[in-house]
């Protein structure tokens, strides 16, 4: 558990950042939080000679509601999306899940950039920027791009960043209706055995669209398209819910580790997806 | 205390001695970050050690190649089996009798295995080193199941292949360590087979580890010129680790100082002596300078000592009625590697013939198999005395499957078997003598407090509403009646290497009626400087806060067994109050001389001797303590010291009833615990407030243990659970507001009529939590299921008896 060494940066400005990484190419990587790639270093599982430090950068910062566009900077803790009322008021969905990530002392430091740029399946928060049709945006030597988060995951840590890119921001629409994130966990901690997040919008007495994510049940977080088109036009009655998970068990591919055997994850996802569209559909 | 006056009350109140909840005096230096722990010991021109260890569980090493990592700048040694063979410590003997490679010789026979060991100037000029040693392994097959290594052909310990005799007697195979035989096999064969009832089951206690919040680690410094070495170390006994240290270097005893400092949790885990610590001690003597090892978390869950790993087969006769009439347990026992149980000599299960539990069985009989596998060594009690946490959860389980086969209440199933009030002292039929019990009382206690048959009648509602489709939870109540077996113990059957496990106390009171005492065991968390200063107060009448109690350092110690086994209150702390009336005798001699009475007319009132019949004539503890520096008393030497060596006559029993009320969602596996209960009996209570403190920290563990925590392995060796992302720790969160109870039985052989009690909670919590699970679904055919209770498992559970549609 003792990295191998490497050199500390700490730019005060994303040119400088830009530039590290331009001079030491593979070699550089940015840390927010640190609460993933430290860990990873320890291991040796990461190696990074040239590490660029992203707490100096005012302008990756602080968050911004206007009207129901919501915009947050890349450094923004876990800990702060949890503290912020006016981010409660305008997309509740966020303090829930935050509250479900890790431990006090983790979200003290673990930023939303870090854990959505991260590419680990297990994190829940690019299952939630997926369900909520965020957008990434980045910044490049050739200057800014945006990503939605549906298209940003390729596998397992790859993701359509490149390497000298770094993610400033992410924004979304905040959805309105119903809302739930509900994860399982084997400990206060620990990442999910499963998790869902989903959107509903009611109307008429019906569902008018909804959005379901599912988190650690691949090795990409999967928004589940036909999931939640299952539920559009129902009353969420059972028999709606089940078609529900029904498709969404067809876009998940879960692999078996400690936390249990395919057979497990793919019955505790569906029993999941069916609590929080049930608590979902309660606040639509 | 009830024929005191309100006068004496106060003074006795004053000395919080036993019986007071006395703050714990340790507490001010750990919440301040103020503890010394060894990776706290920093000496100037200190070189940094760590490990190459095995990627594989089973390979033959056909070459290490060091030179990649001696060029690395910094770098100052690379030690090898090569390197120690010469001073013949590339082996050391282990505390059952075994002999572990220190490094690996030739072969490796566990995953993170120690290979070579890196002595840098900066622990991460080691740790960049260890990655530079090229070792060229050839993989051999991996055995993980006892059973399988019985059967297989693969020879994993190549050094004794042929040897028919281990250190417990005759190897029946290759892999085979020891058979192990307490009790009448031919009668109780005779008993099963002519009962009227039998249940039979087969429970494994998972293999799981102490995981002590401090790992493991060591400073060694080796003083050339006055041949002085002295170690630092997490060692639960440092006292033998002096003696195996002078044993295995050729230093005499005296040049060898050997320091516990501040410990962070033990557990068992640091009772074991482990390569890192003789390769610290041997770099240090080959360089001349101080060498600190201190282990990582990975390091510590993969290589050091294990815990459990025991395939337990019962049969549990009775009559119709319910009445046990004969127990019949053979244990598979997964030692890994070497077989470096931490027992006492005699004893190569430990105390697993305790298995009889807390019922009076008339026949029994009890035979353990001892296995090599491709796992790290180990087998220490985890918070235990010497496997009685598998003793107490076989019996826990037998009874509750006996229950389902009679088809009876398992409170009552207990009740009328245990062992009756009036049967103590009582001798069990595996050898035990229990000291004393009233298991009806507390046990009728217990289930009062929690309302038990309400429990039930609530429980019964639930089912039949699951059954209706209404709900899809399901509830447990899980019970347990323990009895513990601890402080070893006396020396005529408890040794460790030849040492007799008795423990000792030496006194000092200063002039102005201060004290310290310094035993021979060694706190990890126990709260010895707080306790053992309770029993000196009264004893000897002094204040608790004006008693300094020092352990740990084998320099100023006196000699003693060490900490484990809940032996230290038992044993040591016998010693004290032993060593403090040998102070109290003299002290009445000069009370005597300055009231200018004969001895026999002064008597002894809290802290002062009086004059018989004349009260007001007094002289206090702390006035007697003066006199005895400053008056030439005749017939009586200066100064006001004691010291007393215990050797217990019988071990201590504590017991305890306890209740767990859970709910599980069928779906999930998820398990929430609603109530917890424990009643314990540990005798006299010295500080209530410590016992509650070491009852909620032991039901946590077993908490842990019973619902997740396990070392797991897959088929090829690999550890699977080595670090805390997959090892359950559980945090304040996962755990339930214990209610603490209690009664109290006191030895009637210990001075003061204290029994341990710092490892109840969890030999006691671990069946309950488990005992909880499988109640919970015993409504729907459930006889047995193993722990670890895990959502996957109990899910899988659920699943089994087709609860999922
Ligand atoms: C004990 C523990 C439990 C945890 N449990 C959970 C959990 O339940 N759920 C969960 O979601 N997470 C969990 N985490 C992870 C935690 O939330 C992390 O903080 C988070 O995943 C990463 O955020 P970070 O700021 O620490 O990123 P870092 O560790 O600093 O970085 C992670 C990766 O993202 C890259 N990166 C970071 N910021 C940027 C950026 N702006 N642009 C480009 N790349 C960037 C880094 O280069 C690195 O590769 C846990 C962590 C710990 C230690």
């Amino acid at each position: 558990m003792i990295p191998a060494s490497f050199d500390y940066h700490r730019p005060s400005d994303l040119e400088g950042v830009l530039a590290l990484l331009k001079e030491h190419g593979d070699d550089a990587r940015v840390i927010a939080g640190g609460h993933s790639l430290i860990p990873m270093m320890k291991l040796r599982m990461a190696e990074v000679p040239q590490l660029i430090d992203l707490q100096a950068i005012e302008s990756l910062k602080g968050y911004s509601v206007n009207g129901s566009h919501v915009k947050i900077g890349a450094m923004v803790t876990q800990h702060e999306l949890i503290n912020s009322d006016e981010l409660a008021a305008v997309a509740p969905i966020l303090r829930e899940t935050s509250l479900q990530i890790a431990d006090p002392q983790v979200r003290y430091m673990g930023t939303v950039g870090g854990n959505v740029a991260n590419g680990d399946p297990g994190n829940d928060m690019p299952g939630l920027m997926q369900c909520l049709d965020a957008t990434l945006h980045l910044i490049g030597p050739n200057g800014t791009r945006e990503v939605a988060a549906r298209e940003y995951y390729e596998a397992a840590y790859v993701t359509a960043r490149e390497e000298d890119e770094v993610l400033t921001a992410i924004s979304f629409e905040a959805p309105k209706g119903g809302y739930a994130y509900e994860k399982q966990k084997r400990k206060i901690g620990d990442y999910a055995t499963a998790a869902a997040a989903v959107t509903i919008q009611k109307d008429g007495g019906k569902v008018a669209s909804a959005s379901i994510a599912m988190t650690n049940l691949s090795d990409t977080p999967v928004w589940s398209e036909a999931a939640g088109n299952a539920l559009v036009g129902t009353t969420c009655d059972a028999g709606a819910i089940k078609v529900a998970v029904a498709a969404m068990l067809d876009d998940i591919d879960p692999t078996e580790d400690n936390r249990g055997p395919v057979a497990f994850k793919k019955h505790v996802a569906g029993i999941i997806l069916t609590r929080a569209i049930t608590r979902a559909w309660e606040r639509a | 205390m009830k024929d005191f006056t309100d006068e004496q009350k106060e003074r006795a109140a004053n000395l919080k001695g036993l019986g007071s909840s006395r703050k714990r005096v340790e507490d001010a230096r750990f919440t301040q970050g103020k503890g010394n722990y060894v990776d706290d010991i920093k000496l100037p021109g200190m070189l940094h050690g760590d490990f190459v260890r095995s990627p594989y569980a089973h390979a033959r090493i056909k070459s290490i190649d060091t030179s990649k990592a001696m060029a690395l700048e910094g770098v100052v040694a690379v030690l090898t089996a090569a390197d120690l063979a010469p001073l013949n410590l590339h082996w050391m003997p282990t505390l059952a009798g075994d002999k572990q490679m220190v490094l690996a010789d030739g072969k490796v026979l566990f995953q993170g295995q120690e290979v070579a060991f890196v002595v840098a100037k900066d622990r991460f000029i080691a740790a960049d080193a260890v990655e530079l040693v090229e070792v060229d392994y050839e993989e051999l097959p991996v055995i993980v199941n006892p059973f399988e290594a019985l059967q297989s052909d693969v020879v994993l310990r190549e050094d004794i292949a042929d040897k028919k005799e281990g250190a417990h007697g005759p190897r029946k195979h290759h892999n085979h360590i020891f058979t192990w035989e307490v009790g009448e096999e031919a009668a109780t064969n005779d008993v099963i087979e002519n009962a009227e009832v039998v249940a039979t089951e087969t429970v494994y206690y998972h293999r799981t580890h102490p995981c002590p919040l401090e790992t493991c680690g060591s400073v060694a410094s080796m003083d050339k010129v006055n041949g002085k070495l002295t170690v630092w170390g997490t060692f639960q006994a440092p006292h033998v680790v002096r003696t195996v240290a002078s044993l295995l270097s050729g230093i005499e005893e005296h040049n060898i100082r050997v320091i516990s400092p501040d410990i962070g949790g033990g557990f068992g885990n640091k009772v074991g002596v482990y390569p890192g610590y003789v390769c610290s001690i041997v770099a240090s003597i080959v360089t001349g300078v101080p060498v600190k090892w201190i282990e990582d978390r990975m390091e510590n869950l993969m290589s050091t000592a294990f815990a459990r790993d025991y395939w337990m087969t019962g049969k549990i006769a009775a009559t119709k009625e319910g009445k046990i009439t004969g127990l019949h347990c053979h244990v598979t026992a997964d030692h890994g590697a070497f077989d470096a149980c931490a027992d006492p000599t005699k004893f190569p299960a430990g105390f697993m013939n305790i298995c009889t539990g807390s019922y009076d069985i008339p026949t029994a009989y009890l035979a353990v198999d001892g296995v090599y596998t491709n796992k790290a060594p180990g087998g220490v009690a985890y918070r235990c005395s010497f496997r009685v946490t598998e003793a107490v959860y076989f019996i826990e389980r037998m009874i509750e499957v006996l229950a389902i086969e009679l088809n009876m209440d398992a409170a009552e199933l207990r009740r009328i078997n245990f062992i009756k009030k009036e049967q103590f002292p009582y001798q069990s039929a595996l050898g035990w003598e229990y000291d004393s019990g009233d298991y009806h009382t507390a046990w009728d206690k217990a289930l009062k407090a929690v309302d038990y048959e309400g429990l039930r009648k609530e429980q019964a509602e639930r089912v039949e509403a699951f059954k209706r489709g209404e709900t899809r939870s399901l509830m447990g109540v899980g019970l347990t009646f323990f009895t513990e077996i601890v402080g070893a113990g006396p020396v005529k059957n408890c040794d460790i290497l030849g040492m007799g496990m008795f423990d000792s106390c030496e006194i000092r009171i200063h002039p102005t009626g201060s004290a310290i005492a310094r035993l021979g065991t060694i706190s990890q968390g126990q709260g010895h400087a707080t306790t053992f200063a309770q029993i000196l107060a009264s004893e000897i009448g002094l204040p608790a806060d004006s008693i300094t109690i020092e352990e740990g350092d084998t320099d100023t110690a006196p000699y003693g067994l060490g900490t484990y086994g809940s032996r230290s209150t038992p044993v040591a702390g016998a010693a004290t109050a032993l060593a403090g009336r040998k102070i109290r005798a003299k002290a009445q001699m000069i009370a005597a001389y300055l009231l200018e009475v004969h001895d026999d007319d002064v008597e002894w009132d809290i802290d002062r001797f009086v004059v018989k019949g004349a009260p007001e004539r007094f002289k206090t503890m702390k006035e007697i303590a003066y006199a005895a520096y400053n008056q030439a008393i005749p017939g009586v030497e200066p100064g006001l010291e004691a010291v007393s060596y215990y050797d217990p006559p019988n071990m201590t029993y504590p017991f305890g009833a306890y209740i767990c009320v859970m709910d599980i969602d069928v779906d999930t596996g998820v398990q929430t615990i609603r109530k917890f209960y424990a009643l314990d009996d540990c005798g006299t209570r010295i500080n209530p407030m410590i016992i509650e403190g070491q009852i909620h920290g032991g039901l946590t563990e077993a908490l842990a243990v019973a619902l997740g925590q396990e070392i797991a392995y897959d088929d090829m060796g690999n550890v699977k659970t080595g670090t805390f992302m997959d090892f359950f720790l559980p945090t304040a969160w996962e755990v339930p507001n214990y209610i603490t109870d209690h009664t109290v039985t006191p030895s009637p052989h210990h001075p003061i009529g204290a029994k341990g009690v710092g490892e109840s909670p969890h030999v006691g919590g671990v069946p309950c939590f488990s005992n909880a699970v499988n109640d919970a679904f015993r409504a729907f055919g459930l006889r047995h299921t193993h722990m670890p209770h895990d959502h996957w498992r109990i899910w899988q559970t659920a699943n089994k008896l087709g609860l999922h549609d």
